[in-house]
């Protein structure tokens, strides 16, 4: 049973930035733009959250509230940074890959540089520990306790907050039902009065805030509160793209398919504590593979009838009818 | 008679396709100067300079480090004729490079079979990789740009498995591979202290080739014809499933290329090359062969002048080191050249407008031009 709640207790801190950068992408595509750039804004926010994080001063006030601040500088820097993607693509008519490609060079290259003449080495260190034993009173909740209030940190509960609040925004709002319209047909959007670009900016920005916030998610839950031009945030941008797809642009299945793979994801590092998967001797670097591979074989099968938004990738041009 | 011929060459398409190449690296030197000038404001202006000139006096040095990312960039440029993006150079590279080291260690051969062998073999695990996301866009309509970075982490992964597991290969108290035996190594062009192979000259060759096929072959034509209209071109009754595998295919065995010729060149430094270190790290080459065809316009010739071009700016920007500016902001001026040749037609166009119009005042500022 311990196995069990250290799964989830592990799953949970690594399936919500996805969940959180899944939920951006949707934002960006289902407005009509291909973000292809999560990544490098989930570094950037990694980075000026940590940035942050190194500056405010480790011991002085209370952690988590260090944390909750250091969220709302990693959105402002995810939705900074998003601008160039939405400028490129939507004012400039651009090539929406390329440019994201681009926007992903960019960041590791720049955060490497800025850290090794300012720190003298690949990435932002911080000595902050947001980690949370036990929250009071909830953790005491048999089974329920064990499994989502002890070993866990803050950001699993603010990001499913976000989602909620998300979620009611995308289905509930005049806003949704316009962003999804311009994803759609932009030009039947445009001809009952709504403005395509405007729509589209606001997709790539929520979609900025939420790849910051993210980016900050992972290096908080997964990376002890470090930032590594290197090693950046490991494809996880890529990833939670592939989590998009594999929830055909859609929240309810983003979530699960977002828990699916950061499960599967935390099964690959904690192979030696599970028994019975360390006695089949298959070597670690095939479970590693294992989110990427389900992928392929989910998008091979549902590829042919995919729900992708209609007009994505397509830039809107007033004139064309 | 000449000033005519200049005037027709202004409204050319090559010459957009150079302006706007032009274009995207000023911008792109432009934004590196800015942030070495918030870097270190003292020493930024000889920085830039070396970057700008470094490179002429180590010419060996710039042709070797352009090999890797002519292959790659003629793997973009190849696809993206065809209308495709091709961002798993990265994963053909990397395969390219396991198969002609797994060649080169596991296999006995003469000198000159061996080398020759492994550079084929390179090609074919370019070839699968690259054959992948062919077949998942041709038969199962899934983007080819979701595959080829899916398949970039799987050919990591597995790389680096199948390195680590091979005990001929790696050494586990060096983290890294044994160097390859001598047999299979690319003879040099016997410059002094430069790793300059004869795989740059088989490169530009293969660029060549490419030129040749794409423009003066019916595959090549059909291949242009569905990048320009994929419909259009099904109409005319050519068989889009076969020219988009065909593609992927020959992409796939030049980024394989290009990791062959990587691990196979004989190395002045140490660990530089005939060796390989598992780090779970996605091979920038890759990327780097997207800013190269960019920058070419997807154009074999042109791609080969872009691979010198990045390459010659790579040089300079280790030699900036001596001014305590690291090779990074290279990485910066590249991405930042990726991301305006993504609009830089657009912008190509006004600014064509006042070139021209320059050139039809027969050239009377030259010095607004350079101002410009």
């Amino acid at each position: 049973m311990d196995v069990v709640y250290y799964l989830i207790q592990s799953t949970l801190p690594l399936g919500i930035p996805l969940l959180l950068v899944a939920f951006g992408g949707m934002f960006s595509e289902r407005s009509g733009i291909i973000n292809l750039a999560l990544e490098g804004i989930m570094l950037f926010g990694a980075f000026t959250g940590c940035l942050f994080v190194y500056f405010s001063g480790d011991a002085s006030s209370n952690v988590q509230i260090i944390l909750l601040l250091g969220t709302l500088v990693a959105a402002v820097g995810g939705a900074l940074y998003s601008v160039l993607l939405s400028f490129a693509a939507i004012t400039m008519k651009a090539d929406q890959t390329i440019t994201g490609t681009a926007l992903n060079m960019l960041i590791p290259a720049l955060v490497l540089l800025i850290c090794k003449m300012a720190f003298n080495s690949d990435g932002v260190t911080t000595s902050a520990r947001f980690y949370i034993k036990e929250v009071p009173v909830l953790s005491q909740i048999p089974v329920i306790g064990d499994m989502f209030f002890k070993n866990t940190y803050l950001t699993v509960y603010i990001g499913l907050l976000i989602m909620i609040v998300l979620t009611i925004v995308f289905y509930k709002t005049k806003f949704g039902l316009r962003l999804r319209a311009c994803g759609e047909h932009p030009q039947a959007a445009d001809s009952v009065g709504i403005n395509v670009y405007k729509m589209r900016y606001a997709g790539v920005t929520i979609s900025g805030i939420l790849g910051g916030i993210g980016g900050f998610f992972y290096a908080v839950g997964v990376m002890d509160a470090n930032c590594n031009g290197h090693t950046g945030v490991a494809g996880f941008g890529f990833l939670a793209l592939a989590v998009m797809i594999f929830g055909q642009w859609k929240p309810e299945k983003i979530v699960l398919a977002a828990l699916f793979f950061a499960f599967m994801r935390t099964l690959a590092y904690s192979i030696p504590l599970i028994p019975f998967l360390r006695d089949l001797g298959i070597d670690t670097a095939w479970y590693r593979m294992l989110p990427y591979i389900v992928t392929m074989i989910v998008l091979a099968f549902t590829s042919k009838n995919s729900k992708a938004p209609k007009a994505e990738g397509v830039p809107y041009d007033k004139g064309q009818r | 008679m000449e000033k005519k011929k200049k005037i027709s060459f202004t409204q050319s398409k090559s010459f957009d396709a150079i302006m706007a190449a032009v274009m995207a690296a000023v911008l792109g030197l432009i934004f590196g100067f800015i942030v070495m000038l918030i870097a270190n404001p003292d020493k930024a202006v000889k920085g830039f300079q070396t970057i700008l000139i470094g490179g002429a006096g180590r010419m060996p040095d710039v042709f070797y480090y352009a090999t890797p990312i002519l292959m790659t960039g003629l793997a973009v440029a190849f696809a993206y004729k065809m209308g495709m993006f091709n961002i798993g150079a990265s994963g053909q590279f990397t395969m390219g490079m396991y198969m002609a080291m797994y060649v080169g260690f596991m296999v006995d051969l003469p000198p000159g079979l061996h080398c020759l062998a492994a550079v084929l073999a390179g090609m074919i695990g370019g070839m699968i990789w690259g054959f992948i996301p062919g077949f998942f866009k041709a038969y199962l309509n899934v983007n080819e740009v979701i595959t080829s970075i899916m398949f970039n982490y799987i050919g990591m992964y597995l790389v680096d498995m199948l390195v680590q597991k091979n005990s001929v290969m790696y050494v586990s108290s060096k983290t890294r591979t044994d160097y390859l035996p001598a047999s299979v190594q690319l003879p040099a062009l016997g410059f002094k202290n430069s790793n300059v192979n004869i795989a740059i000259i088989i490169a530009i060759i293969i660029a060549i080739v490419c030129f040749i096929v794409l423009y003066k072959t019916t595959f090549g034509y059909e291949l242009r014809a569905t990048g320009f209209n994929k419909f259009g071109a099904m109409y005319a009754g050519m068989n889009s499933r076969k020219n988009i595998i065909l593609t992927m295919v020959i992409a796939g065995a030049m980024a394989g290329l290009g990791g062959a010729f990587t691990i196979l060149a004989p190395s002045s430094i140490a660990g530089s090359s005939m060796t390989y270190e598992p780090v779970n790290i996605i091979a920038s080459e890759g990327f780097d062969g997207i800013a190269v065809a960019l920058l070419g316009s997807a154009h074999p010739i042109g791609t080969i002048f872009a691979a010198i071009f990045i390459a010659f700016i790579k040089c300079g920007g280790t030699l900036a080191s001596l001014y305590g500016f690291k090779p990074e902001i290279i990485d910066v001026v590249i991405a930042i050249i990726i991301y305006f040749s993504a609009f830089a037609s657009f912008m190509s166009m006004i600014f064509k407008e006042k070139i021209s119009g320059l050139f039809r005042k027969k050239k009377k500022q030259p010095a607004e031009d350079a101002g410009a």
